[in-house]
């Protein structure tokens, strides 16, 4: 059991370290074919100085990238509105706008931050939504997403997912040298990145307690692979594993309770759980096969892994309560890394057709498998916790970026870096407050 | 007669001294045969050595050339953890060498960019397994072997396409 005993490993976290090469680009590829108009008027400024944050540009970029809404240019607009009073729906029919969301933010005592807004249905002529947020000043860009995931709930009937944040590996190259690994932590548009470890050794799986208060990742820095957690707000660790073989694809059961995990300190790779309380592990599957890439089910009953005992990797899932495991995908004979939306019901995987390797859904419940991109070397999706998009890695030319597709495949973006490759994201769930 | 008592003894003396001189020199004369010889033994006996010495380098030399020539990475098939000939006939180099030393060496095993990332790390310890047993079954001790799979997160080569990938697909004996 001495493997199992958790190394406290001291803080090598740079949390405050902002690595301009790492943070991402967003280019919108591909829309809707009918976007909603929308126009989001510039807020009213009421502190002194000048505003810390353009609040209603973070929330024009978050509607726009969604793909769904088509964000009126402010050069295009009659008028500027900030209060009910000031909104005449006229200079808005005139530019064939749907909807206008105006804003006023202001500062109250020295760090707290207040944004008020009004979402205003212009066919309508009525006032649909209105409410505000509070923070800290230094998290005005969040405060803005929360506005954006209000109006976009408003407008679609599903929660929006901008207040989330992601997860991913930057490497940069170093020819005839070793690379040079980052583990970043970013707002869900990119932006503020963070980098949470730098190593000249692998970093891999970064992935998410379901509170989204910690992470945990595989790095390679003792020279062999080992699962470490980490607390985000403290950056203390923990080493979770150190097993002979591999240590890889941590994956938190939905209770956060347990991890699931793939070992084969026995020979082969098994899925593996441990508690995360005793550090107590047991071994799931038992096959001479390539067991990995376990992934939970939302309602914690059974997991999800890829297995190449039939010859080929395809997913099977395994019923924690009987045992008893049966294979999900039968279409093609590369289907592997499942991740299952919050509504159980959507898997998306890595699928090869025409020896290329896509993002594929399959719908649970009709087994209709749907092909969501059409870009080569796709890989790591990652489900926003709405269940409305799929961020993933791929390759353009010789450069790993990271992109993103609804999952009805009809949005596309793509989130280059500024410089070097970018790799599996890891989209967080919904973060409280 | 005590004149003739003086010459003898003078006599005697001299004889003595003369027998004494020779016997020294005669002495001194063995001792110097003997000294040539054992240093003719010994000449000979570390030459028979630094030969033998010289012979074991050699052989210690041409196992390394071998080696060398060969190199440390075994590439390997698409999706394949099959030991292929040309990696058999370089690993049986290096395990003619690693015979006469007792050295530990470390297997990193690696794949090409296809294919998931974790199901890559499980291919690249096959890859590496498969040459830990061939290298087992060839004698050399378990224990010396250190083997960890690095999936496709170490390439040789950055870019796509098989000139890429085939150079990616190894295992390199460390």
């Amino acid at each position: 059991m001495k493997h199992l005993t958790a190394v406290l490993v001291a803080t090598v976290v740079a949390l405050a370290t902002i690595s301009a090469r790492a943070e991402l680009v967003i280019e919108i590829t591909q829309g809707m074919d009918n976007p909603t108009a929308i126009a989001v008027v510039p807020f009213a400024w009421q502190g002194g100085g000048s505003a810390p944050e353009d609040v209603a540009q973070v929330i024009d970029n978050d509607l726009a990238r969604s793909g769904q809404f088509d964000p009126v240019g402010r050069g295009d607009m009659l008028a500027r509105p900030s209060t009910q009073q000031e909104v005449f729906y006229r200079d808005w029919r005139a530019i064939n706008t749907e909807y206008v969301l105006i804003g006023r933010a202001s500062v109250t005592g020295q760090v707290q931050m207040r944004i008020e807004y009004e979402l205003f249905d212009v066919n309508r002529q009525a006032r649909v939504l209105s409410g505000y947020e509070e923070g800290h000043v230094n998290e005005a860009r969040m405060l803005a997403h929360r506005v954006a995931d209000e109006v976009y709930e408003t407008l679609t009937g599903i929660p929006g997912a901008f207040a989330t944040r992601l997860l991913y590996v930057s490497v940069t190259r170093n020819p005839g040298g070793k690379d040079f690994y980052r583990l970043t932590l970013s707002d869900s548009d990119g932006a503020r990145p963070i980098v949470l470890l730098e190593s000249r050794e692998p970093i891999m799986a970064p992935s998410w307690s379901p509170d989204g208060k910690h992470i945990a990742y595989v790095s390679f820095e003792t020279s062999r692979p080992a699962i470490y957690r980490q607390e985000l707000a403290s950056g203390a660790r923990v080493q979770l594993t150190n097993f002979r073989g591999l240590n890889g694809a941590p994956a938190w059961s939905p209770d956060g309770n347990s991890m699931a995990m793939v070992l084969s300190k026995d020979g082969n790779p098994d899925i593996y759980l441990m508690d995360l309380r005793t550090r107590e592990l047991t071994q799931l599957t038992r096959h001479y096969a390539i067991d990995t890439e376990p992934t939970w089910m939302p309602d914690g009953r059974s997991i999800l892994f890829t297995s190449d005992r039939g010859g080929r990797p395809q997913i099977y899932r395994y019923d924690l309560r009987t045992g008893a495991t049966e294979r999900l995908t039968y279409e093609g004979s590369y289907n592997a890394r499942a991740r299952v939306a919050q509504d159980g019901r959507n898997l998306v995987m890595v699928h090869q057709a025409g020896g290329q390797f896509h993002i594929a859904l399959q719908d649970l419940v009709t087994n209709r498998l749907q092909i969501l991109t059409s870009t080569d070397l796709d890989e790591s999706p990652s489900i926003a916790p709405n269940g409305s998009m799929v961020l993933y890695g791929t390759k353009s030319g010789d450069r790993g970026i990271l992109a993103a597709v609804s999952v009805d495949g009809g949005v596309k973006f793509r989130l280059p870096a500024r410089e070097g490759d970018v790799r599996e994201p890891a989209w967080s769930p919904y973060m409280s407050r | 007669m005590k004149q003739l008592t003086v010459a003898g003894k003078v006599l005697t003396l001299l004889f003595a001294a003369v027998f004494l001189v020779a016997c020294s020199s005669k002495d001194t004369k063995d001792d110097s045969a003997a000294a040539d010889a054992a240093a003719a033994e010994a000449a000979a006996r570390s030459a028979a050595e630094r030969a033998a010495l010289e012979d074991a380098a050699m052989a210690e030399q041409r196992l390394q050339d071998a080696v060398a020539a060969v190199g440390n990475v075994f590439y390997f098939d698409y999706d394949s953890s099959t030991l292929k000939p040309q990696a058999q006939a370089a690993l049986d180099a290096h395990i003619e060498l690693l015979r006469t030393n007792d050295r530990s060496v470390r297997l990193e095993g690696h794949t090409d960019e296809r294919g998931t990332r974790e199901y890559n790390m499980a291919l690249g310890e096959r890859r590496a397994n498969t040459v830990r047993d061939y290298m087992v079954v060839n004698g050399i001790a378990s224990f010396r072997i250190e083997t960890v799979s690095y999936g496709e997160e170490q390439p040789i080569a950055y870019g796509s396409g098989e000139a890429n990938w085939s150079q990616n697909r190894r295992v390199e004996l460390k």
